[in-house]
């Protein structure tokens, strides 16, 4: 079969603290006259020797743990960022999709905005016009076309913007998780125009933590760990193989604290979290109908206000609920906040083990800009034990009851 | 099949400007925007391009003008600085623009790949239309003091040509530098004050003393203002030769600008 993208030895070097705001002259000048050389070890290589190929046709995940290297890897190949060693060859046309609603404008309407970032995507002015009609209906959102962006909510906002994107016809697609966004209803009906985006032969890179999703689109899988391949082969193979190390690492205690390879570079970031119960005593099983109790603590230097968002996943990496600051209860947090605590709950899961996944952000949610400073993948794992909700007692489990529990009756009406 | 090759790009690289052309539609659509923007929720709107230079030319009038009785080589003063004005006032607010350009949409450099030039150049065509609604009350002034234009006219388009490339050149040094050194924006104001007072704007070159006119040529904005005046009201060139190393300044400015901003360009979604 032809191939798609091939990729040799590459290699990127980032400066520690290179992606930090920029530098000011008079740093610059300071260093210029002391006569401070770089050193190699002010480097790090968030991509070291990757090689690999794929064919045409093939939709290929990229899985691994932050820092791996799986953003900066689709940045390369979509040529946003350039390799610092080692080549890649592409065919065809990409679209790289990082993340949606590239370019829009608050003050600009639906209608201009879907022009707009169609036309960063790479799509023509005819072509955004002959899908635009498609493009509306996929959205849902007809009634609000004339309206400036900055009146949606976040979750039209993300609506408009991924239909934009999902309209997309390239050789090649490269997508970072952008399906971690907008409500659970949409999200599936992405993942269902991704589905079909991989049945129309084209080749798609698809990074995600979400197993649920590489397993039901991707049929290989590249495991990236510290820059490195660390395997590479059949997709249901390796993402078993892959939660299973990851619960094997990170198994249960209410104390969390941060790896120094985790926050290397940052200057704002999640430092610790402890769980507890709504006693105050530190837990991590919980029964059915309890509350959880999270206490965060950010650390660090920040010169705006910040907010946070937290997401909850089950051991298939799909996630069940999440929770946001600024989002939901308008709350942003001034830099010396340097404790935050979430009260969960009644939680309303069945049995099994999930995860906690916070997120550090900054920006008005307004303005569509959210910047993403820190995000800690494994903050915690919490285990829910004995859920017995109904009278017989019957316990319900995760995944062969389902996730939730939702209170029912059942009565013959009829006879 | 289309065939791209990824791979570290050598210092001088080649120029690419096939990849400008392949991205047109993008700049139709940044240009759109930029004037999109700029006038939403404004009260006046787009009248703010006529009321800015006009205002200054009142101001000029009176103190330059009427008060301090700088010559304006015997063409009635407030079409001689309005003329003055509008130009500078094209390059002065696009040059602004254009320096928070690439600084504006980190969000974007970091996501996707395009020509990233294409953000300064933007937003220097962007201010085209300011520039032309304000040259149409210039017609209205040259009718009203009845200076008729001569031949010279055909030679408007060029000048202003040569305005554009000498605002995009002088921006792609300062966009560049911005994502680097956010120095630059507290430079600017500055830098265009002094400019502003270095540019035969409220007064003409004529009173610049005939030794010094080469060094004062070196300012690219001496032979573009010069121009207009020369084309438009019939104002006699007070120094060819300063004129022609004017140009030759604005043709060294661009090409060294376009190889600058190539050599910088590469690592903006890194440090921005």
């Amino acid at each position: 079969m032809e191939i798609a993208i091939k990729v040799e030895g590459l290699s990127k070097k980032y400066r520690i603290g290179e992606r930090l705001p920029y530098k000011t002259l008079r740093e610059e000048l300071i260093k210029f006259f002391k006569g401070e050389k770089k050193k190699e070890d002010e480097y790090i290589w968030t991509l070291k020797n990757v090689s690999f190929e794929i064919k045409k046709g093939e939709v290929v995940g990229i899985i691994g743990s932050n820092g791996a290297g799986k953003t900066t890897l689709l940045k390369i190949l979509s040529r946003v960022t350039e390799p610092t060693e080692g080549y890649a060859e592409v065919y065809g046309r990409v679209g790289s999709l990082l993340e949606v609603g590239i370019g829009f404008h608050p003050e600009l309407t639906g209608r201009e905005n879907i022009y707009l970032n169609g036309a960063m995507l790479g799509m023509s002015k005819k072509e955004i016009g002959r899908k635009f009609d498609e493009i509306i209906s996929f959205s849902e959102m007809e009634k609000f076309l004339d309206t400036p962006v900055k009146y949606y909510s976040s979750g039209m906002y993300v609506r408009l913007a991924f239909s934009v994107a999902a309209h997309l016809e390239t050789d090649i697609l490269l997508v970072d998780e952008v399906l971690a966004v907008g409500d659970i209803s949409f999200q599936k009906k992405c993942l269902g125009k991704m589905g079909d985006i991989t049945k129309e032969g084209r080749t798609v890179l698809f990074v995600s933590h979400n197993m649920g999703a590489i397993r039901s689109l991707c049929e290989k899988v590249i495991w990236l760990e510290k820059g490195k391949i660390k395997k590479i082969g059949n997709s249901e193979k390796i993402t078993t193989e892959y939660e299973e190390i990851y619960t094997q690492k990170y198994g249960i205690s209410s104390i969390r604290e941060r790896d120094k390879e985790e926050i290397k570079g940052k200057k704002f970031y999640f430092k610790k979290v402890e769980i507890f119960d709504e006693n105050g005593n530190s837990r991590v099983t919980f029964k059915y109908n309890e509350k959880i109790v999270l206490v965060v603590e950010p650390e660090g230097e920040i010169d705006e206000k910040y907010h946070i968002v937290f997401r909850i996943y089950d051991k298939h990496g799909i996630m069940l609920f999440s929770g946001a600051s600024a989002e939901l209860h308008n709350k942003y947090f001034e830099p010396d906040v340097k404790k935050i605590k979430i009260e969960i709950g009644p939680t309303n899961l069945t049995t099994g083990i999930y995860r906690i996944q916070l997120l550090l952000r900054k920006g008005k949610i307004q303005s569509g800009a959210r910047d993403e400073i820190d995000i800690w993948e494994n903050a915690m794992n919490f285990e829910i034990t004995d859920c017995r909700p109904f009278e017989t007692n019957w316990e319900l489990q995760n995944p062969r009851d389902g996730i939730f529990v939702m209170n029912n009756k059942i009565y013959g009406i009829e006879r | 099949m289309e065939k791209i090759i990824i791979k570290p790009s050598s210092k001088w690289g080649k120029l690419n400007l096939k990849d400008i052309f392949e991205f047109r539609e993008l700049l139709f659509f940044l240009v759109w925007k930029d004037i999109k923007v700029k006038y939403k929720q404004t009260i006046f709107g787009i009248g703010w391009a006529i009321l800015q230079p006009l205002f200054m030319m009142i101001i000029f009038t009176l103190f330059f003008g009427k008060l301090a009785k700088i010559p304006s080589d015997n063409i009635p003063y407030p079409v001689f600085s309005y003329t003055g004005l509008i130009i500078w006032s094209y390059f002065s607010n696009s040059l602004l623009f254009a320096t928070e350009s690439i600084v504006k949409h980190q969000n974007v450099i970091t996501k996707i790949y395009f020509p990233k030039i294409l953000l300064p150049l933007s937003s220097i065509i962007s201010h085209l239309l300011d520039f032309i609604i304000s040259f149409f009350v210039l017609i209205l002034f040259l009718l009203f003091y009845k200076i008729n234009p001569s031949i010279n006219l055909i030679y408007f388009p060029l000048f202003l040509l040569i305005a554009v490339i000498t605002a995009f050149s002088v921006s792609l040094y300062l966009s560049a530098l911005n994502v680097y050194y956010r120095d630059v924006r507290y430079i600017m104001n500055f830098l265009i004050q002094v400019w502003f007072f270095l540019s035969p704007i409220a007064y003409s070159s004529s009173i610049v003393p005939e030794r010094y006119r080469f060094l004062y040529g070196l300012n690219p904005m001496v032979g573009v203002i010069e121009g207009f005046r020369w084309c438009l009201l019939g104002k006699e060139i007070t120094s060819i030769k300063m004129m022609y190393f004017s140009i030759f300044i604005i043709l060294i400015l661009f090409i060294g600008g376009i190889y600058f901003f190539k050599n910088m360009e590469k690592s903006f979604a890194d440090v921005i």
